[in-house]
């Protein structure tokens, strides 16, 4: 078992002689393309903005005053950004190291794409559907724990959330279409 | 002499049994709801305002008070150990109790959090019970141009002495403003920046949906890529020998503790300020007046002091202009301003003449609260660490499941839910490439705030920003404020010039 990776931002993107093997896309790459992307937001943001009055009008200030300014400043730091990266001045825009190495890709997806699935899975069969379906998958097939382990989470983590949000502090989580499987609880409880 | 008579008769209603039973339930309460990601002391005490109308008012603001101290102490101990935020107010808390936690140090961090808690509450409910109606007085003198000056400098804090990366660190702030600026506007009631208007986006963006999304999903994602496939095991020490330990940690907090505690106060009396401006701000003046600022984010005990003290501290002083002028400084204290309503009192002045068994009895609670929220929270420490202990690839879905949770319960919306994730991937991103998160967080908090005394400031001069400049308090902070602007600028031309120097 490894310690906890301690490792900071600065430390990764400097690591000398890390295995450049399939550095298509290096973090000096993804810097200009994160830099470009957030001026062609900002950009979006300073139009968006721009709908709405901007200035200083009858003793009042537009409502798209204050976004489009700071909008404004975001593009400008962007810009700021893409200069630093020409220049090569911060260790970003030095870094040939992967910003993603393959394994990490994988990982990512697997984690962010189950994390959306289940997003989606709870307008459908609800929170207390979508959870232990989550943890079955995750402990299951992610993390492999025994199905003793998986299944014990997997049936107690609704049981707790229902007590603690539905019935002590009386937050109603979503149940999507199970909703009319949980009208005898609230006959009991309610 | 007559303020100490006052002091001893409140104490004498603190300590009758009910009321310190009250007080135990509603400190272990408010610990348990300010551990939950999403949920903090407005929860509680919302939840359990009707419960009060058993009991007399006295023992009432007595009990809701004990909830709003314990939540205040429990949002910390899922920042420090899971690195979700667990309550608005913790939010600063993340950024270097996590850290510790990461570093084997979580017990170090919890023990910090409870005594620079328990600090921050009594210096406040002190100054609370010496300087109550003068402090009040002050604090109304603070207007928009003053208050814009303080959230300009609370920016500053973060560029002056933020990063390596000045650009990057800037865009930060910026974007955090730029989001604070969706939904509605405060004046025009036009709909801003919604995105093609999707209709979750009228609402404004929840700042607590960013910081789970950051802190928690995003947390995890970097944590999940940094563990190269293999289990992982955090350091979890016990002990009450390492508690005390901890204790003797604290000499080198002093300094955060007081920032946070006396900033913490004052930002805390402000009207529609409250406690999470409050931590945020004493986290960046503790990191500028530090010595070893550049530890501050990797886990420094100070990060974790500072707005701990401070969000305690702001607690009670947020009651200052609720109980004085009728005037709550934040949204909890807006719940207990309604429930006094409710009980047939009527905040103000009169309120220490006409009442004084009510507001003594529930100034002595704040110091018997506060003492037994530290020992609750003490008594804990080891159950806390000891979540730790699981093993990482089962704490990561229990962890997401909080952070679906706790992007759901603040507004019961699943539009929200789905932002977390999405700030949580593109938070993830950003950091791979050197975007400090701190900042974004920190400006949506306060973007409100600085929009509109910024706006009120702009009416009031007829346009002219001269007035942040002419008026005393808002001068010098100004000043102060622009200072720490330029500051990066002025290291920037000494490293320019010092060559140049050398060579002559």
């Amino acid at each position: 078992m490894n310690k906890p990776n301690s490792t900071t931002q600065q430390e990764t993107l400097q690591q000398p002689g890390q295995s450049q093997s399939g550095a298509n896309f290096s973090v000096r790459h993804a810097d200009l393309v994160g830099a470009i992307v957030l001026a062609a937001f900002s950009i979006y943001l300073m139009f968006e903005s721009a709908k709405l009055p901007i200035g200083y009008f009858d003793s009042e200030i537009g409502a798209g005053t204050f976004p489009f300014w700071v909008s404004f400043g975001m593009l400008g730091c962007c810009v700021w950004i893409a200069i630093n990266w020409f220049r090569r001045n911060n260790p970003t825009a030095q870094s040939t190291v992967p910003y993603m190495e393959r394994e990490a890709l994988i990982r990512f997806r697997s984690n962010a794409g189950l994390l959306a699935a289940t997003l989606l899975s709870i307008h459908v069969i609800g929170m207390y559907g979508a959870v232990p379906l989550f943890l079955l998958i995750y402990l299951r097939f992610i993390s492999g724990r025994s199905w003793r382990l998986t299944v014990c989470f997997a049936l107690a983590t609704p049981v707790v959330m229902f007590f603690f949000f539905e019935i002590m502090l009386r937050i109603i989580l979503p149940k999507g279409y199970t909703e009319p499987l949980f009208y005898p609880l609230y006959q009991i409880f309610y | 002499m007559e303020l100490l008579q006052h002091l001893i008769d409140g104490f004498l209603i603190t300590i009758q049994p009910l009321n310190l039973l009250l007080i135990l339930i509603g400190c272990m309460v408010g610990l348990m709801i300010g551990v939950i990601p999403g949920l903090g002391s407005v929860n509680g005490v919302a939840i359990l305002l009707p419960i009060t109308f058993l009991v007399p008012p006295t023992s009432a603001i007595i009990f809701l008070g004990a909830i709003y101290y314990g939540a205040m102490y429990g949002g910390a101990i899922s920042s420090i150990l899971l690195g979700i935020p667990g309550a608005s107010t913790a939010v600063a808390t993340t950024f270097d109790g996590r850290p510790l936690a990461l570093n084997g140090k979580a017990d170090q961090a919890l023990v910090a959090s409870a005594i620079a808690s328990f600090v921050g509450g009594s210096i406040a409910v002190i100054l609370f019970t010496l300087f109550a109606p003068p402090m009040a007085n002050f604090a109304l003198e603070f207007g928009p141009p003053e208050e814009f000056a303080l959230m300009l400098l609370a920016f500053a804090t973060f560029v002056g002495l933020g990063g390596s990366d000045i650009p990057k660190t800037l865009f930060s702030i910026l974007l955090g403003l730029a989001l604070s600026a969706v939904g509605l506007d405060i004046v025009s009631g036009e709909p801003r920046l919604i995105f093609g208007g999707i209709p979750g986006f009228y609402s404004g963006i929840n700042f607590l949906v960013l910081a789970i999304g950051v802190y928690g999903i995003g947390e995890v994602l970097w944590s999940v890529e940094h563990s190269h496939g293999q289990e992982m095991l955090y350091k979890a020490n016990l002990g009450f020998r390492r508690i005390l330990n901890g204790i003797k940690h604290l000499k080198t907090t002093v300094r955060s503790t007081l920032i946070g505690s006396f900033l913490g106060y004052f930002i805390g009396v402000l009207p529609a300020a409250g406690a999470t401006p409050a931590s945020l701000m004493s986290y960046g003046i503790a990191k500028m007046m530090a010595k070893d600022s550049d530890t501050f984010g990797k886990g420094n005990l100070s990060g974790v002091t500072a707005p701990e003290a401070a969000n305690n501290s702001a607690s009670v002083g947020s009651m200052l202009p609720m109980m004085t002028l009728g005037i709550p400084g934040s949204p909890t204290t807006a719940i207990l301003l309604g429930g006094m309503v409710i009980w047939g009192l009527q905040p103000g002045p009169r309120l220490f003449v006409d009442h004084q068994d009510f507001v003594w009895g529930a100034i002595a609670s704040m110091y018997v609260a506060n003492l037994a929220a530290m020992l609750i929270n003490l008594a804990f420490i080891p159950l806390f660490v000891s979540v730790l202990k699981l093993p990482f690839s089962i704490l990561v879905p229990i962890i997401f499941v909080f952070c679906m949770v706790g992007g759901y319960a603040p507004t019961q919306d699943m539009h929200d839910v789905w932002l977390m994730l999405l700030f949580g991937i593109v938070g993830y991103l950003l950091r791979k490439l050197n975007y400090p998160m701190a900042p974004i967080v920190l400006a949506i908090v306060l973007g409100p705030l600085a929009e509109t005394s910024l706006r009120q400031s702009l009416l009031i001069s007829n346009g002219s920003s001269a007035i942040f400049f002419t008026r005393p308090i808002s001068g010098t902070i100004m000043v102060t404020a622009v200072v720490l602007f330029l500051l990066p600028v002025l290291n920037f031309l000494k490293k320019r010039l010092r060559p140049q120097v050398a060579a002559r």
